[in-house]
């Protein structure tokens, strides 16, 4: 396993939800960034965010690593879940909400 | 470096043969797309494996040459209501 590939394995191990995204969740740098955290918001989730443009190795590790071109990336207890489309679809079906809501 | 609309959806068809694609272009820019794709070949897929589905008929494109895709996939509806 390479090096970002182990840190970000330990990185959606260790948090039950977990965003991947472009500047953090006061000062979205990135369009789709600023919805994944207005969605995570909306449902009053309590999540940790990973700043992609400090860290280059990140940043393209965690495409790889989903098999997934784009930032934003959410994962919830280990898993994969989307991007920002993904999750608006499932905001609006209510499907997040059970995802990441149920422990609030 | 922007991408022709047409370009976007003859890409998705020639490894979706079935899809019905829809492009709106957001930006007016040639760069920031919305696209709606629609086939029986998504049918028992998560929506991460459909999404998977279009950024691999796009080649790498997506998150690269084309910077902005807001992407919805779905399965015909006639085939949902069953």
């Amino acid at each position: 396993m390479s090096d970002a590939r182990s840190k970000i394995d330990e990185i959606v191990k260790n948090n039950d939800i977990v965003l991947f995204m472009k500047g953090t969740s006061l000062f979205p740098q990135c369009g789709f960034s600023s919805r994944a955290v207005a969605i995570l918001e909306r449902l009053g989730a309590q999540y940790e965010t990973v700043d992609v443009l400090q860290d280059a190795e990140i940043r393209q590790g965690i495409k790889e690593y989903s098999d997934w071109p784009t930032i934003p990336q959410l994962y919830v207890k280990g898993e994969f879940v989307g991007g920002s489309d993904i999750m608006m679809e499932m905001f609006e079906s209510g499907e997040l909400k059970q995802l990441v809501g149920a422990e609030a | 470096m922007p991408m022709a609309a047409s370009e976007i959806e003859r890409l998705i068809k020639a490894s979706i043969p079935d899809a019905e694609v829809m492009i709106r272009d957001l930006a007016g820019d040639g760069d920031h797309y919305a696209a709606r794709v629609v086939s029986r070949s998504f049918e028992g897929m998560s929506r991460i494996r459909q999404h998977q589905a279009v950024y691999s008929a796009l080649g790498g494109r997506v998150g690269g040459e084309l910077h902005a895709l807001q992407l919805e996939t779905a399965v015909p509806t006639e085939m949902t209501s069953e």
